[in-house]
């Protein structure tokens, strides 16, 4: 187990710059997550972490230990990778024993650790089959038991869920949660679901154009976003970003005008009524939404779409009339040119 | 085109591919009076008579030997060789990597008339004249083009991701090599090295120009030369070049297909 | 996603084998009989000697030169020409499905895998005047190939017998990869056959046969093999192909400053063949 500290990482692939000046820490043990849109950079950090990049500029540290030209098999980091990558000509227990065979683990002893890796992640009945005889959940156990089973100093995984369904994605994300209480191995995880990465992870970054946006606890994300992307990328359904001129007595901070900022006002903090209320917008409802327990209710609010919540259940014709009332405390203000946080 | 009209075609295709191996295979059992003797198309009997004098007669199994020794060495060496360079042109960060292939390309191109003179003088002041060494070796080296050619485009086709995890995981790049991208790539060996190895076996400028005596002298050359003391011996032509062909005929049927998709691999994606 | 490169890879080490072979055996001879031909050089009479480019000059005024160029033109534009008609046509009867496809692609294999100088003699045999079988199966006494006219005729027929498999199955393979979708559409769009060809398979086959158009037109351009078996370049030179006279120069009259010339000869046409396909199918391509 390692403590990974970046400093002042960048990474270019020709003309086009994928990591731009990164500075992180990473604690030993940490569950850290990469959290980001396609094409942020965030494949590009586990490919540098693993080696399977090197660095165009700054360095990288493994408890203090410069890593930038160490070799893969020189940093006992492990992966799992988006396909997961099994070997098509090796059994399961050969896949998952392959990394004690190069490192010269007797016969006996790789098949004991085979073993329980296996029977901690409920695959020993498929030990001699191949993968392709595996489902897609099989084969990502299989790639997790691959990579856990010598312990590395680094546990990476990329985008690990993206291929599995809905139902099992949800079963996974305990797993590795579980997986990781157990083992305690510091894991970076990379993901473009944030949902995913506020259930998994002790820390996460949001990296923007290979840019680090904000760096938190996923509580501390959500409620103190640094910047209108962070709020955006951050919660679902997404925040609502409306012209502070639609608020009538806005008090600013900063003694910014109204016209430089924009309001960020989260759906779960939008009361959706049909009777008028004190700290209200005034609109149609576009469309509805039902989440079970309630609405989901998209409208429009002197031209801008607002969402909101409903207790009630039963939906709204579209076009009627609605109150979203919000609570003042609750508002968020963001420059509207560079999108920074204003408090 | 109506059904029977297509049965017919492809009976006159098939006819056309195999009706002069029939005759031969006709010519090497009929008894040596009735060769010159036409009609009966149809031999009145069988004998064996030509396929016992070719291959007693004559250095035969020798030449057979040298020729397997040959094209097996060759595509021993062209496909080590070769695999390694397609390996280190498709997965690894070589630089230049078209302008490499190209390169490849080319040289495949080159007529053996041109080479032939210059690496006459060179085994000749080698000492290697008439050795199975002087073969092997322009036999790999013309071979390696179609190798590397074919192999990479096999290559191609394994995600990068198993040879990364196979990095991650603790594999050297020769590791990596050894055990995951080389198991992984064994259609693409077999297709390659049954081309490799049909191209060696029927080589014969290099082995006219090279070989001496039956020591290195390899059967295409035994049969172009093949020795008559007042007339050509039909009879014992034709069971000479069917026994050559023999092996060449078991690989065909046996592979196929993965002989057409070796072929197709270095001009259809190419 | 981009080529991961991970750290600690020396390609150069996996090359350096494939390269060394290629630089010592192909690379350098090229050089070599370059230099050679520029020397005055027979393996009988002593050490090279340089002599400019006499052996060029020589061979401008060499009618057997001309008449070998000539004969290996004309064999190649020949046989070429009818090994990828014959070819694009049994391909596309191939292409048709029927039972028994796997077989049939094993028998048209068979041609292109024997040896060649073993299709020599069995055609060499099939051709003799006195009791060749296509003699007796036409009727005719021609004597093939120690006729003049004949004998250039029966090498191309043998090659077009040998190489046109060759072509059938590379047309075939892309026939094939032609996704059925397009025949589909275009045929519920109300195409018949003749348009199906004319506006499908053509267009798509198109840079396919150009490629095989390469594979063959450098492969018959150095035809040696079933020539020298076949007739040696008789009768009276009519067959004598640009490597079959090299080949006699270099080996036979031990000539190697000319021969060399003459090889060269061969070479950079070659060359220049390839650069002008290569364009065409850049433009065909892009």
């Amino acid at each position: 187990m390692a403590a990974i500290a970046f400093e002042n990482v960048s990474k270019r692939f020709g003309a086009v710059t994928v990591l731009d000046g990164l500075s992180l820490e990473i604690a030993e043990g940490e569950f850290f997550t990469f959290v980001g849109p396609s094409g942020c950079g965030k494949s590009t950090v586990l490919a540098l972490i693993a080696g399977l990049e090197r660095p165009s500029g700054g360095t990288i540290r493994f408890d203090g230990q410069l890593v930038n030209d160490l070799a893969p098999h020189e940093r006992d980091v492990a992966m799992v990778f988006q396909s997961y990558a099994l070997y098509p000509h090796m059994s399961v227990a050969e896949n998952i024993g392959f990394p004690l065979k190069l490192r010269g683990a007797s016969a006996r002893d790789t098949a004991r650790a085979v073993a329980e890796v296996a029977a901690r992640l409920g695959i020993d009945a498929l030990l001699e089959r191949r993968p392709r005889e595996l489902s897609g959940g099989q084969r990502q156990r299989v790639a997790l038991g691959r990579a856990l089973v010598r312990r590395p100093r680094v546990f990476l995984l990329d985008e690990p869920l993206s291929n599995l369904d809905a139902r099992l994605r949800l079963e996974m994300r305990a797993e590795l949660r579980r997986l990781h209480a157990e083992y305690r191995i510091t894991t970076v995880y990379v993901t473009h679901d944030q949902e995913e990465a506020m259930a998994l992870s002790d820390r996460v970054a949001v990296l923007q154009a290979g840019r680090i946006e904000q760096c938190g606890e996923p509580l501390e994300l959500y409620r103190e976003p640094a910047n209108l992307f962070v709020a955006g990328f951050v919660g679902s359904p997404p925040i609502n970003a409306l012209e502070a001129t639609l608020f009538p007595d806005l008090e600013l901070p900063c003694g910014a005008r109204a016209a430089d900022v924009l309001v960020g006002l989260r759906p779960a903090d939008v009361a959706v009524s049909r009777d008028p209320a004190p700290h209200a917008l005034t609109g149609e409802v576009l469309l509805c939404e039902p989440t079970g327990e309630g609405l989901w209710v998209v409208g429009l609010t002197r031209g801008q779409r607002v969402t909101g919540r409903a207790k009630f259940t039963e939906p709204l014709p579209p076009g009627s009339a609605v109150h979203f009332e919000y609570a003042p405390a609750r508002l968020y203000f963001f420059d509207r040119t560079t999108g920074r946080r204003l408090r | 085109m109506t059904r029977s009209g297509r049965y017919v075609g492809v009976l006159l295709v098939a006819l056309y591919c195999l009706a002069p191996l029939a005759w031969q295979l006709l010519t090497s059992l009929r008894p040596a009076g009735e060769l010159t003797t036409l009609p009966p198309l149809l031999p009145t009997r069988f004998t064996l008579e030509h396929y016992v004098s070719a291959l007693t007669g004559h250095p035969f199994a020798r030449m057979l030997l040298n020729s397997f020794i040959a094209a097996g060495a060759a595509t021993a060496v062209a496909l080590a060789f070769g695999s390694a360079a397609a390996f280190a042109l498709t997965k690894m960060r070589a630089r230049r990597v078209g302008l490499l292939l190209a390169i490849v390309l080319a040289t495949s191109m080159f007529p053996p008339i041109a080479t032939v003179s210059p690496l006459y003088l060179v085994i000749n002041a080698l000492g290697l004249r008439d050795s199975l060494a002087a073969l092997i070796l322009t036999y790999a080296s013309f071979a390696l083009p179609l190798a590397i050619w074919v192999l990479a485009n096999f290559l191609r086709q394994l995600p990068d991701e198993l040879y990364a995890a196979a990095r991650v995981d603790g594999c050297t790049p020769l590791q990596a090599f050894w055990r995951v991208v080389l198991p992984l790539a064994m259609p693409g060996l077999t297709a390659t090295g049954l081309l490799v190895f049909i191209v060696a076996w029927n080589e014969f400028l290099y082995a006219l120009t090279f070989t001496a005596t039956e020591r290195s002298r390899t059967v295409p050359v035994a049969i172009a030369l093949f020795p008559g003391l007042h007339e050509i011996p039909w009879g014992e032509i034709a069971a000479a070049s069917l026994v050559v062909t023999l092996p060449v005929l078991v690989l065909v049927l046996r592979f196929q297909r993965r002989i057409v998709a070796g072929l197709t691999a270095g001009a259809v994606k190419g | 996603m981009k080529r991961l490169r991970p750290l600690g890879e020396r390609p150069a080490v996996f090359l350096a084998p494939a390269v060394a072979v290629l630089a010592l055996v192909t690379l350098f001879p090229i050089l070599y009989v370059l230099w050679l031909s520029l020397q005055r050089y027979s393996l009988i009479g002593g050490a090279p000697e340089y002599a400019a480019l006499d052996n060029y000059v020589r061979l401008l005024g060499d009618a057997r030169f001309w008449n070998a160029l000539g004969n290996t033109l004309y064999f190649t534009a020949v046989s070429v020409a009818l090994e990828v008609a014959l070819g694009l046509g049994i391909a596309l009867l191939l292409a048709q499905a029927f039972a028994g496809r796997g077989a049939m692609r094993a028998i048209v294999l068979l041609p292109w895998a024997i040896p060649t100088v073993v299709a020599a003699r069995m055609w060499e045999w099939m051709y003799n005047g006195d009791f060749g079988v296509i003699n007796y199966l036409l009727g005719t006494a021609i004597n093939w190939l120690g006729n003049p006219y004949w004998a250039i005729h029966a090498a191309i027929a043998m090659d077009v017998w040998k190489a046109t498999p060759f072509v059938a199955l590379l047309l075939l393979a892309g026939r094939l990869a032609i996704p059925p979708d397009l025949y589909q559409a275009a045929r519920l769009d109300g195409a018949g056959p003749w348009r199906l060809f004319r506006h499908i398979t053509w267009p798509l086959l198109r840079p396919l046969l150009l490629i095989v158009l390469i594979f063959r037109t450098i492969d018959a351009f150095r035809v040696f093999d079933a020539i020298y078996v076949l007739t040696g370049g008789g009768p009276a030179n009519t067959t004598e192909t640009l490597s079959i006279y090299a080949y006699k120069v270099l080996f036979q009259t031990l000539e190697f400053g000319y021969g060399s010339a003459l090889a060269v000869v061969v070479f950079v046409c070659i060359a220049a063949i390839t650069a002008v396909y290569v364009r065409l199918l850049q433009r065909t391509v892009l």
